[in-house]
């Protein structure tokens, strides 16, 4: 890929799949931080991250760490859409014997680099790895790391955003989803982890705050990031909890849900929409 | 008896492996000049990353070296590495099965002076009921570069559990993972050890000889897999068996051989740190008398259950 528009289209088909791996029918799944990083997940399957969809082990790859690893329904899918597995898998997700687990397993999905959940812990691994391309002359190699706003409260990070600097890891970009909600509510009424520009600066990382749904600037944030040289860059996306839904926009209570049949018809009609507009 | 530290032994190991094998690498938490990782940092400087006073931070960058072909050592206290950086072993480790090796030193008690925050008395159950996670623990300084060697080999995350002071060397090679190894032979009992209660089991058995009492001296070199088929092959040969740890008797070497024992009519008993966290010491050999990890208790229980069989 792929264009602009390419890359919106796969991130709404990303929204549409995660609506249907939850289902009507009782099952639950992070519905909200899933939407939220759609147009990221999207901008780096679609466009930035080099892997070979047949070959998860190519040592030319570049290494996408999902941290927010709740949300890695948005990850199945975009894998599947890009051809890394059968869409079939990602009906079977959760599943007792799947492929896909509820969080992110390296063992069981060929093409995830890391086990994630235990939030937190993805910047540490993907410092790791940063560390291993540079040991193996591996410079054009890159390390994308997605977390989360709410995860920021984790002191692991900041132990990691220091580590980072101090290896001076310019092979290395963080995302941050700030979808500005945590499980239970709004992050500054419920535990404030802003203003996180200011603590990032301060830790040393190059930061750029972007529109985490604007797919011209998550790519324009890649190419800059991609030129800073000496220091790892973090890209602060300002996204919507549960965006393209209309009544998960910005709701906690569509973090990790359920949908009614209505809901379910209701979210597919609105990405079916926006999907035969943009094909 | 010659005495070695098995923290130089470590340090020693690991810089002959990072000779032999490039992908091996070190990671340190600001303890390198005891835990001896300080070795591998002269010899390969470029492969050794001091990661500050961040354990959890260690333990998860190490996984994503691992993730990315290296086999990575990491070291701290025992009571660190196993306590503070706990869930970064599970949920990246041990769920990933990745090449992370993580010595645990200073253990058991043997930080006598720094009291119950430095002292592991719960490393073992810790380690041991994590899955994937194979737990060493060498009894003397040639064991432990055995074991080091053992754990590169081995596909998977590996704990090694080492003491802070120089113990005396008992091992004549042939370390097995896995498997339980004869120190001194005896037919009447057995005692079962591992790391810093050898010497005392060595020392119980040498009193025994001089009541009469043949007591045979087994090396737990390997807490898991343990070996249940060892312990239960031992208890069809003597009349009674004792295990001596410098650990909690819950999860441990006690717990362990009780559990291979179940369906067995020989009586067994135990040396261990009750339910209960150290203390500070001026000296080892008072702390270790404080909790009745002695060659004297190893005696007294040994000759009870003879008593009663």
């Amino acid at each position: 890929m792929q264009n602009v528009n390419d890359i919106r289209l796969l991130a709404n088909k990303i929204r549409r799949d995660v609506v249907e791996m939850i289902g009507f029918k009782g099952q639950t799944g992070h519905l909200g931080g899933s939407c939220s990083s759609a147009e990221i997940v999207a901008a780096l399957y679609g466009s930035r991250l080099r892997f070979k969809p047949d070959d998860p082990q190519w040592d030319g790859r570049d290494k996408l760490i999902y941290s927010k690893g709740h949300a890695a329904i948005a990850q199945y899918a975009a894998m599947a859409e890009v051809g890394c597995f059968p869409r079939e898998e990602l009906w079977k997700a959760k599943e007792l014997g799947a492929m896909l687990q509820g969080h992110p397993d390296r063992l069981k999905t060929p093409g995830i680099e890391a086990g994630t959940g235990s939030l937190g812990q993805g910047l540490s691994i993907a410092v790791g790895m940063a560390l291993a391309m540079n040991l193996d002359g591996h410079h054009d190699r890159k390390v994308y790391c997605i977390m989360g706003d709410g995860e920021m409260a984790e002191g692991q990070i900041w132990e990691a955003a220091m580590a980072a600097v101090n290896f001076k890891l310019d092979n290395l970009v963080g995302i941050i989803d700030r979808n500005a909600l945590q499980a239970t509510g709004f992050i500054e009424e419920r535990f404030n982890t802003n203003p996180l520009e200011k603590k990032w600066n301060g830790f040393g990382w190059h930061v750029i705050e972007i529109d985490g749904h604007d797919v011209d600037a998550i790519l324009a944030a890649f190419d800059e990031a991609a030129a800073v040289k000496g220091v790892p860059t973090v890209i602060i996306a300002n996204t919507v909890k549960g965006k393209g839904i209309s009544f998960a926009e910005n709701q906690a209570s569509f973090h990790n849900c359920a949908l009614t049949k209505e809901q379910y018809d209701t979210a597919l009609a609105e990405l079916n929409e926006k999907i035969e507009a943009m094909s | 008896m010659e005495r070695y530290s098995q923290r130089l032994a470590y340090g020693e190991t690991i810089v002959a492996l990072g000779a032999e094998n490039p992908k091996v690498v070190v990671l340190e938490a600001d303890l390198g000049k005891s835990t001896m990782s300080a070795l591998f940092q002269k010899a390969y400087p470029d492969r050794y990353f001091e990661m500050g006073i961040a354990e959890a931070n260690m333990i998860s960058t190490a996984a994503g070296l691992a993730a990315s072909g290296k086999i990575a050592f990491c070291s701290s206290f025992a009571v660190f590495a196993s306590g503070r950086a706990f869930d970064q072993i599970r949920q990246a480790v041990a769920i990933g099965s990745l090449n992370v090796k993580i010595c645990g030193s200073s253990c058991g008690l043997s930080d006598f002076g720094d009291g119950s925050t430095h002292q592991s008395v719960e490393d073992i159950a810790i380690m041991s009921a994590i899955p994937n996670m194979t737990v060493l623990t060498p009894a003397d300084a040639d064991e432990t570069r055995l074991a080091v060697r053992a754990a590169a080999a081995i596909d998977g995350p590996v704990y090694i559990r080492i003491v802070r002071n120089d113990v005396p060397t008992y091992t004549k090679g042939g370390f097995v993972p896995g498997k339980l190894s004869e120190l001194r032979p005896g037919s009447d009992a057995a005692i079962i050890a591992h790391g810093a209660m050898i010497e005392a089991a060595m020392n119980a058995a040498a009193i025994l000889e001089t009541k009469g009492i043949s007591a045979r001296v087994i090396n737990a070199g390997t807490m898991k897999p343990f070996d249940t088929e060892g312990i239960i092959e031992l208890s069809e040969q003597v009349k009674a068996i004792v295990t001596a740890e410098d650990h909690s008797r819950i999860g441990g070497l006690a717990a362990q051989t009780a559990f291979a024992l179940r369906q067995s009519c020989t009586p067994m008993d135990y040396v261990a740190i009750e339910d209960k966290f150290g203390q500070s010491s001026h000296s080892l050999k008072d702390l270790m008398e404080h909790y009745g990890l002695t060659d004297t208790a190893i005696v007294n229980k040994t000759m009870a259950l003879l008593r009663k069989s």
